[in-house]
């Protein structure tokens, strides 16, 4: 028995510590891949740079147009996604009886499960051109079309932790909300979602670091254009999908194959950036909890 | 003295289950009125009746409770209005995560269209007469969650009459609190009482002794004995009161 302990205890143990050598190892590499770019080129022009021309001669290697297209396509997922998400919440978690609570769970948990290429295919062929005939432009395929798509991806994420956050608000705080004569839509937005605000905003950031990360959709729905937008209309091409779409053709050690590192550096940063801001909402929200 | 509401053949179902059997019972003005009774007795559900609590949770209620000339329990009560004249404290102090100020202006905010120096006003009254003004005067805009849990019970009576109710409904309201805690919402009980109504559910027998000016006994659903606590406590008339308050069960 005691040696079962033993080993139990170890290999769980080294289970545990694996994924941290994984993650170190990942940034590591990473880092060791694009910092020698950075000799070559100057931080400053490589981030603030406004062309991204990496095969022509000489190359361009300004990535602030990829960095505005991430950007503008995770800001439209966060506006469709965000009310989405939190409103589903709310109405799972307050309103709905507990039969439409069973109803509409499982499908917002299945949003989450469907492959992203589903959602891209989904994108390029109904979605865009649907929304180029709306709007009569000429492609479809552009921030527009993506922030859609990559809003309704993110809405499970959202949902389910915004669902959490306001279902651990304590029963006493709303029968306090009541007693007092507050009705049901004041006790929702007055006391129980203000209550649940550090979780919610978990919830967004979370989406956020889903939806900027994610390539397959953007590769197949933002247009890919490395230029910096003048519409929402226009197509862009994010940081992923220029790592996805580009790294197959370049030479290993070349200076395109280096800015690639750096542009996978700067995204990592803005998505542990985002973790470590998360983890902060969550721990406060815990933090709170404990005093009730 | 005079009555303030005056419950008629009370009695309340949740399904097939009889919780509350025909109470009848006056309660009066400006007067601490402790409602005793062993765990399950349906004390807190009784104490629920008189601000609509149990609307929320499948209850079945007939009789009546009659306040300023109307039955509470009648379809056209404002629900909102009565619990404005009725507040309510409950058992765990339950602060929102909100400030201080916010806390206890949540009511007034919801009722209506006082003007913000009104409101100020009438913070500043509640937070006096709870004896909490002064050790929060200067931190009104902190989260009320970083008072202590004695603080944030009285933070809650103070919410609770900033409405200026007719009457307050405790609800076993030191139960979660140190014996110093106790000792200050008992005394505040006793001097709220020139203002205000008191119905305070107790499992604290010695406490209902201590603060109440009648008490009522409460069992298996059923009202056995209700008198003034002086007479309750000396010369219970029903046996099973008399074995309740001596401790022989509980």
């Amino acid at each position: 028995m005691k040696t079962k302990e033993f080993l139990f205890k170890y290999v769980s143990f080294l289970a545990a510590s694996l994924s941290i050598l994984f993650l170190l190892g990942i940034i590591l590499s990473i880092f060791k891949e694009g910092i020698p770019l950075f000799k070559e080129i100057n931080v400053f022009d490589f981030i603030f740079g406004r062309r991204w021309h990496p095969t022509d001669e000489p190359p361009d290697f300004g990535i602030l147009s990829l960095i505005i297209g991430s950007i503008s396509v995770t800001i439209g997922a966060l506006i469709v996604g965000v009310p989405l998400g939190v409103g589903s919440a709310i109405y799972v978690s307050e309103i709905a009886s507990s039969n439409a609570k069973e109803i509409l769970k499982p499908f917002i948990e299945i949003l989450a499960g469907i492959p992203s290429v589903i959602y891209g295919l989904f994108g390029m062929n109904i979605l865009a051109p649907i929304v180029r005939k709306i709007f009569n432009i000429p492609i479809g395929l552009n921030i527009f079309s993506t922030s859609i798509i990559l809003g309704i991806m993110i809405i499970p994420f959202v949902s389910s932790l915004s669902e959490d956050a306001l279902r651990s608000v304590s029963k006493d705080v709303r029968e306090a909300s009541y007693a007092l004569g507050a009705n049901r839509i004041e006790t929702i937005f007055k006391v129980i979602v203000p209550a649940a605000l550090p979780g919610i905003i978990a919830s967004i950031i979370l989406g956020f670091g889903r939806a900027i990360g994610e390539t397959m959709v953007v590769l197949m729905v933002s247009g890919g254009t490395a230029t910096i937008p003048s519409s929402i209309f226009s197509p862009v091409r994010p940081m992923t999908s220029a790592i996805a779409s580009e790294m197959g053709e370049t030479v290993k050690g070349s200076l395109h194959f280096q800015a690639l590192y750096g542009i996978a550096i700067v995204l990592l940063i803005i998505t542990l950036l985002s973790n470590l801001l998360m983890q902060w909402f969550v721990s406060r929200e815990k933090n709170e909890k404990k005093i009730y | 003295m005079e009555e303030l509401i005056k419950v008629k053949n009370l009695n309340l179902f949740f399904g097939s289950k009889h919780i509350l059997k025909s109470i009848n019972m006056s309660i009066y003005k400006k007067s601490v009125t402790a409602v005793i009774g062993p765990s399950g007795c349906g004390k807190s559900t009784y104490l629920r009746c008189f601000n609509r609590m149990n609307d929320y949770n499948g209850a079945k209620i007939d009789g009546e409770i009659m306040l300023d000339g109307e039955d509470i329990n009648s379809k056209n009560t404002d629900v909102t209005k009565l619990r404005m004249k009725v507040g309510m404290v409950f058992q765990k102090p339950n602060p929102f995560a909100k400030s201080i100020f916010e806390n206890v202006a949540f009511g007034l905010k919801i009722h209506g269209k006082l003007k913000t120096y009104e409101i100020e006003n009438r913070v500043e009254e509640s937070l006096k007469s709870v004896w909490l003004w002064d050790e929060v005067k200067d931190r009104l805009k902190e989260s009320a969650l970083l008072l202590s849990g004695g603080q944030q019970q009285r933070l809650c009576m103070a919410r609770a009459l900033a409405t200026n109710p007719e009457i307050v409904l405790l609800d076993e309201p030191t139960s979660a609190l140190d014996p110093n805690s106790t000792r200050k919402i008992e005394d505040l009980c006793l001097e709220l009482k020139g203002k205000v109504t008191i119905l305070i559910v107790t499992h604290n027998i010695a406490q209902a002794a201590r603060i109440s000016d009648y008490t009522a006994f409460l069992y298996l659903g059923e009202l056995i004995e209700y008198n003034e606590t002086k007479l309750i406590f000396t010369v219970p008339k029903d046996k099973k009161t008399e074995e309740y308050i001596s401790g022989k069960f509980g």
